[in-house]
């Protein structure tokens, strides 16, 4: 099986790791990954901010990129609600069907809970607003979590509330923003946990932003980093 | 678009108002408590319905069917109240309304009303406009007497006195109540109890005084003329049924077809404002009776800005609205602002799209309001009327950013400029290159970054991209 990688510019220029990690993941579980190199950005800080026409270059640009997969796969439900949910109201609807976010890909489409990775950490996993609402990805991403030797896996209390981030909302309402980060950082550190975990690397950006002002004892990751992690690749640095 | 005024004097914008509450200790507690119990007793209660889906979609139909052929139910209800013996007056705007409310209650020779809990007559700023011209209006809901004995502003649809706690409402019975009537009695403790009885006492000498009555309704049904209001104090029933004039001022959307269509509401909003299974007081009636209730009764039929939202494709969902408030207390956002951060009578989500709709986004405020959301969707999945407001939150910042005021000239130039460099890989992957070479001499805070960096670290960039390092390592 083939699949088209779509990293998001968050990951492409901030966050390598999360696609490097993917990449792995999906070759390890028998996939070929594919980088179609002229996808830049999906569209979605300008849509979510009112500029629809600024959107639009981008959201043809990256149905052109990926049109000829059969699936593409992105680690971020976020940008993957973007193309499903909001890409028909430019015309582009053929992309949402055949976009996955990477938790929904591994469990639905490969049929797989228990990738092989090795993670001995306790680990606690924030839902992310879009992968839990738009996409509906219920608890696939846990699934995946608990099916990985070492992981000892804490419940986050309020779970389902928002972290906060927003897209610019993060920097237009900084003070709001802050506020639910910080009460969402307090519930993750209050498990005992060591990981942070998300599937949304942006809100990962913002929560990881107030724990390192705050110096709080956790560390902010991506799913696809502990998922992409085995005892012969351990995850590089301790948590 | 016009602009109505929402009953309200001018508010700063959303950020500032927000970001100032958020520093307020007691307003977090108390909110944070409120919101929660409500939010998880709310989620108790739908979930004992198997067919809460089907509801929520027929409640929708409804309303959207309603809306559709609003024009021709409108008229059906005027008749129905009409030969029923009720007067209907039309109000295009506050103004009107106020001066038809007015010239009734003047036309009664009385000085005095008590009032249903009511949004749209608070939305026209109806109290004021009766306090302008000689009349005491006495506010007889629980928590808007709160409200008004504190003068103080409603903070929420339902609860409007969310932001107290009952220390706080305690010394507002001690100090006010004898200014406006009967006083609360010494020692009074703040055993909710203890309240309850005080406002009572408080209340019942205005119930047994009043002869003008104002409401507002939840619904109107248009085949039969029939008003109806949903309360859980019984204060609503006192109004409806003891003055002799009763004068309910309700926004045209309100109107139902037929009296089966209620069937959805009944089940629909207590269980979505209240959570509970049945609502504690629900009034309905037609016209006047000889010899029963008021023996006279004018309906105020008000648009005040509906008419244009109607003619908006995406904006006009919000006029399915049936003011459960369950947006208002499942949102991350409100939990945190506050309701009067929203310079509006419609707090949370729902005001966030209704209110830049009936005022129009010219003012700071109003233009604010559509980004006062991280787009999170809690509020669309608890709303009993489906109604999307995400979609419609970014349908009007559309608006705003097209409109270009303050800040919004900036982004634009940014978004465009970014936008240059998306579209072309190859300059994003030089600009990537530039940037995670130069990264040793990037500054903690570069200019500009203030409002992330006030609380928060920027990320630390990597050796290289990911664009970069798949051209390395598989190509």
């Amino acid at each position: 099986m083939r699949v088209a990688l779509f990293v998001t510019c968050v990951n492409d220029a901030v966050y390598p790791s999360t696609g490097i990690a993917t990449v792995g993941l999906l070759e390890r579980l028998g996939v070929e990954v594919d980088f179609p190199r002229a996808q830049t950005c999906c569209g979605q800080p300008q849509f979510n901010t009112g500029y629809r026409a600024q959107a639009e270059p981008l959201v043809r640009r990256t149905a052109r990129a990926f049109a000829g997969y059969e699936y593409i796969v992105t680690p971020s439900g976020s940008c993957a609600a973007m193309v499903r949910d909001h890409y028909p109201a430019f015309g582009e609807s053929a992309l949402g069907p055949r976009t996955y976010e990477l938790t929904e890909f591994v469990v639905d489409v490969l049929g797989v809970t228990d990738v092989g990775a090795w993670f001995p950490y306790t680990v606690t996993y924030h839902p992310s607003c879009h992968g839990l609402r738009n996409l509906r990805l219920g608890d696939r991403p846990r699934r995946l979590l608990q099916a990985v030797r070492g992981l000892e896996l804490r419940e986050l209390p309020g779970a389902e509330e928002c972290c906060g981030f927003g897209g610019t909302f993060a920097v237009k309402n900084a003070e709001v923003s802050l506020a639910m980060g910080r009460d969402k950082i307090r519930n993750a550190a209050g498990t005992g946990a060591a990981v942070l975990c998300g599937a949304d690397n942006s809100c990962l950006m913002h929560l990881g932003g107030i724990i390192r002002r705050q110096d709080a004892p956790l560390r902010p990751l991506h799913i696809a980093e502990i998922l992409g992690a085995t005892e012969e690749h351990p995850y590089a640095q301790e948590p | 678009m016009s602009r109505t005024h929402l009953g309200m004097p001018s508010f700063p914008p959303f950020p500032e108002a927000a970001g100032a509450a958020v520093h307020n200790a007691t307003l977090r507690a108390n909110l944070r408590h409120a919101t929660h119990t409500i939010r998880d007793r709310r989620a108790v209660a739908v979930a004992e319905l198997a067919d809460w889906d089907r509801l929520r979609e027929a409640g929708r139909q409804i309303k959207d069917h309603t809306l559709r052929h609003l024009d021709r139910y409108l008229e059906q209800l005027e008749s129905a109240v009409t030969a029923a013996g009720g007067t209907v007056h039309w109000a295009a705007d506050a103004d009107d309304a106020n001066r038809i409310v007015a010239d009734l209650v003047k036309a009664t020779g009385e000085r005095e009303v008590v009032k249903v809990k009511s949004m749209a007559t608070q939305e026209i700023g109806l109290n004021e406009a009766l306090a302008a011209e000689g009349v005491s209006v006495y506010e007889t809901d629980l928590a808007e007497l709160i409200v008004q004995l504190g003068d103080d502003r409603p903070s929420h649809i339902l609860v409007p006195a969310i932001h107290r706690n009952r220390g706080e409402i305690r010394d507002i019975f001690r100090a006010e109540m004898g200014n406006w009537g009967r006083a609360a009695r010494d020692g009074l403790t703040d055993d909710p109890a203890d309240l309850a009885e005080a406002a009572r006492l408080h209340l019942r000498e205005k119930f047994l005084r009043a002869r003008v009555a104002v409401s507002g309704a939840n619904f109107m049904v248009a085949e039969t003329g029939t008003l109806i209001v949903f309360e859980s104090e019984g204060n609503g029933r006192m109004c409806l049924t003891l003055p002799e004039t009763l004068i309910s001022v309700v926004g045209i959307e309100k109107t139902v077809p037929t009296w089966r269509d209620l069937e959805v509401f009944l089940q629909t909003l207590p269980r979505s404002s209240t959570a509970e299974r049945m609502n504690p007081y629900t009034s309905m009636w037609t016209g006047t009776t000889d010899g029963d209730g008021p023996r006279a009764f004018h309906l105020v039929l008000l648009d005040n800005g509906r008419t244009e939202v109607l003619a908006d494709a995406t904006g006009r969902q919000a006029l399915r609205c049936i003011r459960c408030s369950a947006c208002l207390n499942v949102c991350p956002v409100y939990e945190r602002a506050g309701g009067h951060a929203y310079g509006s009578v419609y707090p949370g989500p729902i005001g966030a799209i209704l209110t830049p709709q009936l005022r129009g986004i010219q003012s700071e405020i109003d233009a604010s309001l559509p980004y006062a959301s991280t787009l999170c969707g809690a509020c669309y999945e608890v709303c009993p009327v489906a109604i999307d407001i995400p979609e419609v939150l970014l349908h009007l910042r559309e608006g705003v950013a097209a409109q270009g005021g303050k800040g919004h000239r900036m982004e634009k130039a940014a978004i465009t400029a970014a936008g240059w460099v998306l579209n072309r890989p190859g300059a994003l992957a030089a600009g990537e290159k530039l940037l995670t070479a130069t990264r040793a001499l990037h500054p903690k805070s570069p200019p500009g970054a203030g409002a992330w960096t006030g609380g928060r670290e920027l990320p630390e960039l990597p050796a290289r991209s990911f664009r970069d390092w798949w051209r390395r390592n598989r190509r």
